[in-house]
């Protein structure tokens, strides 16, 4: 029993890369607006978009990592 | 796994190219035991000082094709530490030049066919990720003293709110090793895993050939995946030594 639930709570965490996938796309959504709007101030922000853009991921990340333990450590 | 195997399901899961195993035999694993983590470890640090090596014997005026490629590595990292910790953090560039480039090619070498990512491996980013943070944590010390800790008080917040920006602050330069080497290793980690089960999907191609598209898509946005993340790992150092440099925002 509890090895079927293991996978269902693994499969509950997956959701979590949803939820990261809402925050990437947030921060390279709002990214391409403000280029577009002032593209020649956009070659100086890229850093800090992949900083952004990592920041997002690493949750999802996180969450993809509770569901790899969910399934093989527990 | 193996109950896997006997249902006719996955013949390869996804998940057994990330064990460790001997090179020679099958004895226990000791920590002087040639496995393939430390051949694919061993094949980058080779192939980084090939190509530094062998970049810069010639030191051509016209550089020759592999000294350009070494100077496009160097002048791309020196302007990355020049912009973010500016000119007190071009000192510290060594340093950041051979995480860089550490990573750059342990997540390369990994996209061969049969390899292992020894980037793949906690272990193995947990101390790249927690050499950052020590390394950073004494710079900032020794260069700004106690008032390193300046770092966590925030000067232009409203004084109430100042004590529970301080504790988040705290937490969350805490838990930058963990995140910062739990990311690498979970990119790669997750990427290859995918990479395997898109690969478990090319008997499909008798069927229907749009299938190799999907490989080939996914296998793009692998390679992609590997510039990235040595990319965000190398500029979060730097974000992180800036920090130890001008504690003061």
């Amino acid at each position: 029993m509890e090895g079927e639930l293991a996978h269902i709570g693994a499969g509950l965490a997956a959701i979590g890369s949803g939820a990261a996938a809402i925050g990437v796309g947030t921060v390279a959504g709002n990214y391409l607006a403000g280029a577009l709007r002032n593209p020649s101030a956009a070659a100086g922000q890229t850093a800090t978009l992949f900083i952004g853009l990592a920041f997002a991921e690493a949750l999802g990340i996180f969450a993809f990592l509770v569901s790899l333990l969910l399934m093989f450590a527990v | 796994m193996a109950e896997e195997k006997a249902e006719g399901g996955l013949v390869f899961h996804p998940l057994d190219q990330f064990i460790v195993k001997p090179l020679f035999g099958d004895g226990p694993v000791q920590w002087y035991t040639p496995t393939n983590v430390t051949l694919w470890l061993a094949i980058a640090i080779l192939a980084t000082i090939a190509l530094f090596v062998i970049g810069s014997r010639g030191r051509g005026v016209v550089p020759s094709r592999v000294q350009s490629v070494a100077e496009l590595f160097y002048g791309f990292i020196y302007k990355m530490v020049e912009d973010v910790c500016g000119k007190e953090g071009v000192r510290y560039f060594p340093y950041i030049m051979t995480i860089f480039v550490f990573i750059f090619f342990s997540n390369y070498l990994a996209l061969i066919p049969m390899s292992y990512s020894p980037t793949s491996m906690i272990a193995i980013t947990a101390v790249l990720g927690f050499g950052v943070f020590i390394a950073v944590t004494v710079l900032g010390f020794v260069k700004n003293g106690p008032s390193f800790l300046g770092l966590f008080w925030m000067k232009d917040a409203p004084a109430i709110l100042r004590p529970i920006i301080a504790v988040i602050e705290v937490i969350s330069y805490f838990v930058r090793p963990v995140s910062h080497s739990i990311r690498l290793a979970g990119n790669i980690m997750a990427g290859h895993a995918v990479l395997k089960v898109f690969a478990g999907f090319a008997a499909l191609t008798l069927v229907s050939p749009v299938a190799i598209f999907g490989i080939v898509a996914i296998y793009g946005l692998e390679v992609l995946v590997c510039g990235i993340q040595a990319y965000v790992f190398t500029i979060l150092t730097c974000v992180y030594l800036k920090d130890a440099l001008h504690p003061h925002h």
